[in-house]
């Protein structure tokens, strides 16, 4: 049974207009486990993440978080239930400021009136001040989001899946467009969230890979190719031919 | 520095000036109407009526706003709202005419004797009543916005195929309602009130409670408003707008967002139409005329589109404008407007708000000389 796991999914396949996007996938994360996911372009990994978040209705394979049967919910059901996700593109409220922003992300009220009788409370406000110290944009809180540098977006957007309390997160390359510095302060960043919940990462940046020291799972085809520590996978000659040693 | 002030954009103090001012103005010039028509001061009955009208069109360009500015949603029907609303109060005055109608039937208005009707239609009972009248100027624009955005908005039509389909339903209402068979007086609409509650429509005094009111309740809706935008699901309308499928991930049902204002701003609009139809006399199916919630459109963006008080500035000016343009040279009117609507997306995409804030804010960058460069305006 899918008992102890976080995410299962099991021999899921999409195909869009007859392109196989995902071909029997499996997927299985523990608690408190971070992965990382690589994979060429095309391998599917995007499309992973929507089938997960329910962008995307597989066609066949289950997909079960916790209790859950994801393939019956959709995208609000499943960001309540605990999961939450990081887009490739930073997308944050441009005319918001950066404490809407935060605001809005907080676990709790979701409903339309409930949300327009919604007050700041104590405890909000010390989340907010938590998550702002967290993602050093307390020089900006005020500031609308729109005109903040492409790195503080990023920044921001993971303060927002941390103010939804996921149980899960899920990371769509974090460290694209960032600096080096940058990409090694993501890094801790990410640790310091998995010490509380479980991580899927999809990243190209090996470096930053190496830095997170977590198990990586190759897609090619949308299917796994390989799984297992950075090191061995970079050895499996099949991972050599389609992705690292183009 | 308090680091949880919340969107200048949506100033409260802008509000409630704005509001401050619709009253005063109202008031003044109720007053002034009952002033004896020697002093310097009198309003006439024209201008009170006048008056009426534009602050009524400034409650449906309030609604487009909310819904345009806030949540993104460009309607090309409001006006159905509004007419709507004019309609449900049409009845109740069309009932107050009882006995004194053309043909004297105390229960029948006169077009439904023309048409050899023997009873009101069920959907007229009740209206002899001013309260049920009052219920139905919010809930008859309100259901149907509640069924029309349920079904537009869970099935994910947005953009220009929404605005498409605001449009149809409005030029559909506009048929049905132009049908004598549907009794609400077809082509000619409902009109020759004589009293509202008893009081006198064409008595100065009626006219000028009539118009406070209205300035009363153009400024408790600019009011509402605000306390809707300014809340946090006044930040979640915008973060909808700005990128619906975001606030899903969020656990948000952006839908539900939308309806929910957009019923509410369907509300605000029906009140508009009640209040016109009271000082101007008449509502017919041309009030559902695209053209009219094209027209609403124009004003908001004219006095700047997600600001509230741009929108009831922008009705204001506007319809001022129109008053005396067509005054003067009639048919040039839609050419004018067509050429502010333009001049405004080109020059001024903010509208009047947006030049008001940018001359507040204008002087301290003006001393730099390469701000003032690289800006470079022409307009």
């Amino acid at each position: 049974m899918t008992g102890d796991l976080v995410l299962d999914m099991r021999d899921v396949s999409v195909t869009f207009d007859g392109f196989r996007a995902i071909n029997n996938l499996s997927l299985a994360l523990r608690p408190g486990e971070m992965r990382a996911i690589v994979g060429p372009n095309g391998a599917g990994k995007t499309t992973m993440m929507d089938i997960i978040t329910g962008k995307t209705r597989p066609d066949t394979g289950t997909v079960r978080f916790q209790n859950h049967d994801l393939t019956r919910l959709d995208e609000p059901a499943i960001a309540r239930l605990g999961i939450g996700r990081k887009f490739q593109k930073p997308t944050v409220f441009e005319a918001l400021s950066v404490t809407e922003n935060l605001l809005l992300s907080l676990k709790g009220v979701r409903s339309p009136f409930a949300v327009l009788m919604a007050r700041m409370n104590a405890q909000e406000r010390e989340r907010i001040e938590h998550l702002l110290r967290l993602t050093r944009l307390e020089a900006v809180a005020n500031q609308p989001a729109g005109g903040m540098s492409h790195g503080q977006k990023q920044w921001l957007e993971i303060g927002m899946l941390m103010g939804q309390e996921p149980e899960l997160l899920l990371v769509d390359e974090p460290v694209a467009g960032m600096t080096d510095a940058e990409t090694m302060a993501t890094a801790d960043l990410l640790r310091e969230i998995n010490r509380t919940r479980s991580v899927v990462v999809v990243e190209h940046d090996m470096d930053f890979v190496r830095a997170l020291g977590v198990d990586v799972t190759v897609l090619h085809e949308g299917s796994v190719l390989a799984e297992g520590t950075l090191d061995a996978v970079s050895a499996d000659p099949r991972v050599i031919e389609v992705y690292l040693g183009r | 520095m308090n680091p949880f002030s919340t969107h200048a954009p949506r100033s409260l103090r802008g509000v409630i000036w704005m509001a401050a001012a619709v009253v005063a103005a109202a008031g003044g010039l109720a007053v002034a109407s009952l002033l004896p028509e020697g002093n310097p001061l009198h309003a006439s009955a024209f201008v009170v009526s006048l008056a009426g009208k534009y602050l009524s069109y400034a409650m449906l360009a309030l609604a487009v706003d909310l819904v345009w500015g806030f949540a993104g949603i460009l309607t090309l029907g409001h006006a159905a709202f509004f007419a709507l609303g004019g309609y449900a109060m049409g009845m109740y005055l069309m009932r107050e005419i009882g006995a004194r109608g053309v043909y004297g039937n105390a229960d029948l208005p006169d077009f439904m004797i023309f048409l050899s009707w023997k009873n009101l239609p069920w959907y007229w009972w009740g209206s002899e009543h001013f309260a049920w009248a009052a219920v139905l100027v919010v809930a008859v624009p309100g259901l149907l916005a509640g069924v029309f955005g349920w079904l537009a908005f869970r099935s994910r039509v947005s953009g220009v195929y929404l605005s498409i389909i605001t449009q149809a339903l409005t030029y559909a209402l506009m048929l049905a309602f132009f049908q004598n068979g549907l009794g609400f007086g077809g082509n000619n609409g409902l009109t020759d009130f004589k009293d509202i509650l008893g009081a006198d429509l064409h008595a100065p005094l009626t006219r000028a409670v009539l118009l406070l009111v209205t300035g009363l309740l153009l400024a408790a809706s600019l009011l509402a408003a605000r306390f809707v935008v300014g809340s946090r699901f006044g930040s979640l309308l915008v973060a909808v707008r700005d990128a619906e499928s975001r606030t899903r991930f969020l656990g948000y049902r952006p839908e539900q967002a939308k309806l929910l204002v957009w019923v509410f701003s369907a509300m605000i609009a029906g009140v508009g139409g009640a209040l016109y139809v009271t000082q101007v006399g008449i509502i017919n199916p041309g009030e559902f005329a695209p053209a009219n919630s094209i027209e609403s459109v124009i004003w908001v963006a004219v006095g700047g589109r997600g600001t509230l008080c741009g929108a009831v500035l922008g009705a204001i000016l506007v319809n001022m404008g129109k008053t005396l343009f067509t005054a003067w040279l009639p048919e040039f009117w839609l050419y004018g407007l067509g050429l502010l609507f333009i001049c405004t997306t080109l020059f001024l995409p903010n509208g009047l708000m947006g030049l008001w804030r940018h001359a507040r804010k204008a002087p301290p960058e003006e001393v730099t000389p390469e701000v003032a460069d690289t800006q470079g305006e022409e307009a």
